[in-house]
This record gives C-alpha cells, sequence and structure tokens, in this order.
C-alpha cells in the first residue's frame, strides 16, 4: 500500500467507525486505539472487528446496540485470536469458493490481560499460522474492566489491587512482560509498538501498515486508563510523551525480521517523569522507596539497550 | 446403489466429512478423535476435497475458530473427545446461545483423572446442559449416518443450534465392521448448500455477534434457546424420514428391540447396545423371558413422553448409564428417564445402573444378570439401592 503523507486533519475527519455513545469511560486510551486504528482502514473496505472480554467489549456492544459501523464479534476474554482465525479462514474459504466477492479486512481488540495473560495462548497459534488479520493490544497495564488487578502487562511496582503498595509491599514485584518481542519472535511480517504522540501519526500509520501488510501482524498500543493509573484525564498526552521520552515505551517496528526504532529521544527524560503523575506509583516517592525508582530506571536502561542493540 | 466398504467408526465419519466438503474444520489431536482430523488432511492434502483446515493450538481455540467461521458464513465443524470437550466448555455454551449450526464429532472417552483414553459418555453428559443437541451412535453405520443427517437438523432455521455426533471411542472409533456409504451426490443433495441468513461476511448486512447482555436481556435469549430445541424434535423425525426415504434406513429418538411385547426393559446409550440385543436373542430363544432393549439415539432434546411411552407396557426397567454424575442417587440418563417416568405417572420399577466407565467391558452375560434381577425386582417390588455398578471389582459392586 502506498503511504500518502500524513495529514491530521484530513485523517481525522474520515467518518468514524466506532460510533459515539458507547460507555467507555471519559478520557479512555483504549477507546482512542480502536478509533485510531479503524481510522487506518480505507474508505471502501470491509472489515469484521474482532474482540476479547474486557472493557471495550462490555462498553461498546451492550445488548441491542453496538458502536461498531463494521461487522463484530466477540466470543470470550481467552480467544479473540482463534476465533478471529476462524473469520478470516472462512473468508478465504467462502471467497475461494464464489460465495462472496467483497474484500475484508480483520482486525481484533484486546486488553493486556486478554492479550499478555488469558488469550496468549490463543493469540500466539493465530500468530504462528500466519492469519491475515492484526490482532491490536490496548495496554493499559492491568485488568481494567474487573477494577485494576495486576496482569504479566502491569510495570513492575504499581500499585493495583491485587498487587497493592502495603506497609511490607512496594507493588507488583516482577518487571512487565515484552509482549511485542515475543510476537516478533513468532517472525509475523509486521509488528508495532506504539502510543498516543505527534499528531497520532505514529499509531494511525503503524495501524495502516498492520491492516495492508498481508499476513499476521500484531500492534501493541500503550493506551492509559486514567482510573486504573490515577492520573487526571486531561494528562494523558502528556503521560504518552513521558512513557516514550523515558523509554518506558519505546516505539518501534520489527518488519520481515527487521527491528527498526521509530523514535529515539535527544535527552532521555529520568523514569521519574513517567512515574510522577500516577497514583499507581505514589509510594514509589516515599523516602523508604528511593532505591527502587534507581532498580526502575536499571530495568529502562537493560531494555532500552538490548532495544537499540536489535535495531541496529 | 450403495457403496459396501468395511470402515471403522473414524474412518466412517471422516469419509462422511469428505462426501460434505464443509468450509472450515479447526482441530486438535486426541485420542480417540485424532484420527478423523487426520483422515480429513489427508483427503484434503490429495486435493479431493477443498476444506480449510485450522491447526488450532488447542481444543479450546478450536471450538473458538469454529465459533468464527460458523459466524463468519461458513459451513464449520470439529471433531474431539474427553479432555479436548472439557476444555472447549466454556466454548460449547457460546457456540449453543448464538445459535451456531456447528456439528461436532465426539468420540466419547472418559474424563480424567485419573487419566484414561476408552469409552465413556462422561465427556457428552457433561456438556448436555450446554445448549448442544446430541445424537449418539451403537454402530459405524449409525455414527455415519447421523453424521449426515447432522447438518440439516442444525441448519435448519427453525432450530440453529450445533449438533453433537457421539460414538463410543475405540470400540466404535477404531472398530473396523461392515457399512454401507451413500453415494457423494446423494449426500450432497441431502445435506443441500449452505445458506446462511445472518452471517459476519454478508454482502449487504452487517453483523454483531457476542454481546453483553443485562439481566433485561439474557433469560429471553435462554427462553428462546428452548424453543428451539423443543422445534429440533420435528426437525429430527422429518430429516430421519427423508433419510430413511434415500436409505431405507430407519432412525428415530431411540430404537425399541424386542419390546413390542417387553416385560422387562434395558434404557442404554451407545456401543453397549449391540451386546444387550445379543443377550436379548440369547434369552427369547433360551427362556423366553420377554426382555426388550430401548436405546436412546437422542439425549438432547430428550424424548421424554416418547420414552415414558414406550415403557409403559414393562414391568421393570435398568437404566444403564456409562458416567457419573456424582449425585449420589443417580447416573444422568437414569435421573432423565425416571422423570420422564414420574411425568407419565408410571409405576414401572426403575433401577439405575452404572456400566463401563473407562472402558470396562460389558459382556452379554451381565445384561442377563441385570435382566435376571428385574425379574425379581418386579416379583419382589423391591429395587435394592439407588444405583449399582456392573463389573466393579470390589465389594462396593455390591448395592451402596
Amino acid at each position: 500500500m502506498e503511504q500518502t503523507a500524513y495529514n491530521f486533519k484530513e485523517v481525522m475527519s474520515k467518518p468514524e467507525r466506532l460510533a459515539p455513545g458507547h460507555r467507555m469511560c471519559a478520557g479512555c486510551g483504549g477507546t482512542i486505539t480502536v478509533r485510531t486504528v479503524l481510522r487506518a482502514l480505507e474508505e471502501g473496505d470491509k472489515a469484521v472487528i474482532g474482540n476479547a472480554t474486557g472493557c471495550l467489549e462490555v462498553s461498546s456492544f451492550m445488548y441491542p446496540y453496538t458502536a461498531y459501523e463494521d461487522s463484530y464479534i466477540h466470543n470470550a476474554f481467552e480467544n479473540a485470536g482463534a476465533t478471529l482465525s476462524g473469520v478470516e479462514t472462512a473468508y478465504r474459504v467462502l471467497k475461494k469458493r464464489g460465495k462472496i466477492k467483497d474484500n475484508f479486512k480483520f482486525i481484533t481488540f484486546g486488553g493486556d490481560g486478554g492479550t499478555y495473560d488469558i488469550g496468549f495462548q490463543s493469540l500466539s497459534g493465530a500468530m504462528e499460522r500466519g492469519h491475515d488479520m492484526v490482532y491490536v493490544c490496548y495496554d493499559n497495564g492491568a485488568y481494567m474492566n474487573t477494577g485494576t488487578q495486576r496482569s504479566s502487562a502491569t510495570p513492575q511496582y504499581a500499585d493495583t489491587t491485587t498487587t497493592p503498595a502495603g506497609k511490607v509491599s512496594a507493588g507488583k514485584v516482577q518487571v512487565r512482560k515484552d509482549l511485542a518481542a515475543i510476537i516478533a519472535e513468532h517472525h509475523v511480517p509486521y509488528v508495532g509498538q506504539s502510543t498516543f504522540t505527534s499528531n497520532f501519526k505514529d499509531l494511525y500509520t503503524k495501524a495502516q501498515k498492520a491492516i495492508y501488510t498481508p499476513g499476521a501482524a500484531f500492534l501493541n498500543v500503550l493506551s492509559p486508563c486514567p482510573r486504573g493509573w490515577g492520573y487526571e484525564p486531561s494528562e494523558m498526552m502528556n503521560i504518552c510523551k513521558m512513557a516514550m521520552e523515558t523509554c518506558y515505551w519505546p516505539l518501534f517496528e520489527v518488519v520481515e525480521g527487521k527491528w527498526i526504532l521509530n523514535y529515539e529521544p535527544k535527552n532521555k527524560m529520568p523514569i521519574e517523569e513517567f512515574l510522577k503523575p500516577q497514583r499507581r506509583f505514589r509510594h514509589l516517592f516515599k523516602k523508604e522507596n528511593e532505591e527502587l525508582i534507581g532498580k526502575f530506571q536499571e530495568e529502562i536502561d537493560r531494555r532500552w539497550e538490548e532495544l537499540r542493540n536489535k535495531c541496529n | 446403489m450403495a457403496i459396501r466398504e468395511r470402515l471403522s467408526g473414524n474412518e466412517a465419519v471422516a469419509y462422511a466429512i469428505k462426501q460434505v466438503n464443509p468450509d472450515v474444520m479447526p482441530a486438535f489431536p486426541i485420542t480417540p478423535s485424532t484420527e478423523i482430523p487426520q483422515y480429513v488432511a489427508n483427503y484434503i492434502a490429495n486435493g479431493e476435497i477443498d476444506t480449510e483446515f485450522i491447526h488450532v493450538e488447542s481444543e479450546h481455540s478450536a471450538m473458538s475458530a469454529t465459533i468464527g467461521a460458523s459466524a463468519a458464513g461458513a459451513r464449520a465443524i470439529t471433531a474431539t473427545s474427553s479432555c479436548g470437550m472439557a476444555l472447549m466448555w466454556e466454548e460449547l455454551y457460546v457456540a449453543a446461545s448464538n445459535r451456531l449450526p456447528i456439528v461436532l464429532a465426539l468420540v466419547n472417552r472418559a474424563l480424567s483423572g485419573p487419566i484414561n483414553i476408552n469409552a465413556d459418555h462422561s465427556d457428552s453428559m457433561g456438556a448436555r446442559d450446554t445448549g448442544w443437541i446430541q445424537i449418539y451412535a451403537e454402530s459405524n453405520q449409525e455414527v455415519y449416518d447421523n453424521f449426515i443427517q447432522a447438518f440439516p437438523i442444525a441448519e435448519d432455521r427453525r432450530v440453529h443450534l450445533p449438533v453433537m455426533v457421539c460414538q463410543d471411542g475405540f470400540i466404535t472409533s477404531h472398530g473396523v465392521e461392515n457399512i454401507l456409504l451413500v453415494e457423494d451426490d446423494k449426500v450432497k443433495g441431502f445435506v443441500g448448500e449452505y445458506q446462511p441468513e445472518h452471517y459476519l461476511l454478508h454482502p449487504e448486512e452487517k453483523m454483531a455477534l457476542g454481546p453483553y447482555a443485562v439481566s433485561n436481556y439474557y433469560m429471553e435469549t435462554k427462553r428462546a434457546q428452548r424453543q428451539a430445541m423443543i422445534q429440533a424434535r420435528e426437525v429430527i423425525l422429518e430429516t430421519a424420514a427423508r433419510f430413511e426415504e434415500m436409505t431405507g434406513r430407519k432412525y428415530g429418538f431411540f430404537e425399541e428391540y424386542c419390546m413390542e411385547d417387553a416385560e422387562y426393559a434395558v434404557v442404554i446409550i451407545g456401543s453397549a447396545a449391540g451386546t444387550c440385543k445379543a443377550a436379548i436373542d440369547e434369552i427369547r430363544n433360551t427362556t423366553g423371558a420377554k426382555v426388550g432393549l430401548i436405546k436412546i439415539r437422542v439425549f438432547r432434546p430428550f424424548p421424554e413422553e416418547e420414552i415414558a411411552k414406550a415403557l409403559s407396557g414393562v414391568k421393570a426397567v435398568a437404566i444403564m448409564d456409562r458416567s457419573e454424575m456424582f449425585s449420589a442417587t443417580s447416573g444422568p440418563l437414569g435421573a432423565e428417564v425416571r422423570a420422564a417416568l414420574y411425568q407419565a405417572h408410571s409405576s414401572v420399577e426403575a433401577v439405575n445402573y452404572f456400566y463401563g466407565l473407562g472402558g470396562r467391558d460389558i459382556t452379554v452375560s451381565d445384561f442377563k444378570t441385570v435382566y435376571g434381577n428385574l425379574e425379581t425386582i418386579a416379583q419382589t417390588h423391591v429395587v435394592t439401592g439407588m444405583y449399582e455398578y456392573i463389573g466393579l471389582r470390589s465389594e462396593q459392586s455390591k448395592e451402596v
């Protein structure tokens, strides 16, 4: 597909494929991810949208109302990958047998719980089999639909309802799983990691590539959750920016096995800039926890170096 | 002319799949159903059919992908056994409540633990409340015939429910028997071209499937599923009549063997019915006792009134369960048949037996003992114990 210069105004004026009136929270990052990704569909192209159980599903398809302008299927929590692979296979065979003529694209959304954790096997299977589909993880770093329980995407030390910071606990013990890298190791043609920046150009263009690259594609999108992270919704863009500037959430692509770093900050910011505006990290700024921020920084630095090496 | 062959139950199902040439088959290996996807993969590899096979990474994904394919507008099938179906559990409900006409070839095998690969009905009996139609077979011929009939039943607009076509692991699935196969064109004509009404890839309409439905809506969806199950009764019989026209082989909700004058009856499901028939023949030829058999073919929907009617003339009935449900009172078939008798104000004496768990053999002499017990029960009107075991080694084989 030909990549044309990104025109923010033009992109934003494309018809919405996620209609307003859904019940997602004000300032929800997940919803922004969905709208941006769906906007990357060419206007004439039909699509089937899949969805793992989660905030998005229960808020956008509450019987008898759907917010989707396209055909849509929700099955369960752990099987968005397998479900859409069935839809995509049906498309190929019905096309082969001359039963349908239209062109369809296949995009499925899952939160990090449904993607990193319970849906991990189903996702891995779908990617390995190479279905012509895009799996988009809106990663808000916890099980937000059930009330901010820890997932394997939750950053270390985050205060969640199942890893509460307490007198003898500093939040989540483990570091987060690097899912984009794991999916890249499936040797699929396209993997992208993104968040909200530069007038959504990064996410929009990665979504275009993911949708229009034949074969399996995966997008991991940091999608802040104001309720789970504890910040004012108006702060979202700044938090995304700090995620990039601190190298907590690097922007990269893996195209046909080639690792590409999309953004390298001129001056890498200290991790505090990302942590500080969020209630879930508030306990790290207590005097007794000072060294934990240092440990967090070390992990960021280590992973950043690892990524840069891959991208060289 | 029908084609004479010698096939195992798994081969027979795979052959039916070849004749139907469904659109999509996601499947995952598990003993003893593994051969079915293997045969299908071979048909595909040799260009005999152009079904799309999805090599899923689990049975949960097998049913998930089958649901996705069916929702998209494809004729979609899968095959599994035992723990494989247990892993699909959640998805069995999703398939039924989404009203998807999926056909599942189930090769009955005991559920773990301990792990056991042999026949019993704990897998499908555990799934009896999932909203699937369940059709059972005694022989290879029956599982082949049932599998072909499953498509028009599932896809009928009065029904729109998934169908589980069950056969006993190894006994039927791996036992090679003579079989009459229907010609390809006749099977294709019987099953017909799949023409879904609403589906994700519809050229003119969009569809959203799998909503979050709050209390205001959920209950009506369950009532609608029940209605479909009620309507399935007539569709199952219509389909059987049409099948009989084509093949001369007659099917109903159950088969009655020597029931015209029977005083002592067994109610059973699956391959053990063949052993029971041999016992009946022997008894009738020797003592002349009036013994008969009801072999359940359709367990869901349950033919309650019909069974009560069929048992109305007997003095005593033994209901034979090949799976436990640990209610500490009876097995699943026992509970259903007793309920049917109660509703019909029947005074027939009923006893519930467990047999063949994890593939334990049941013999002609076991059935002769059962019929002997029924004669005693009919005379004494004493049913000892709520349920009893056949073939159990320990002292517990006595009454519990």
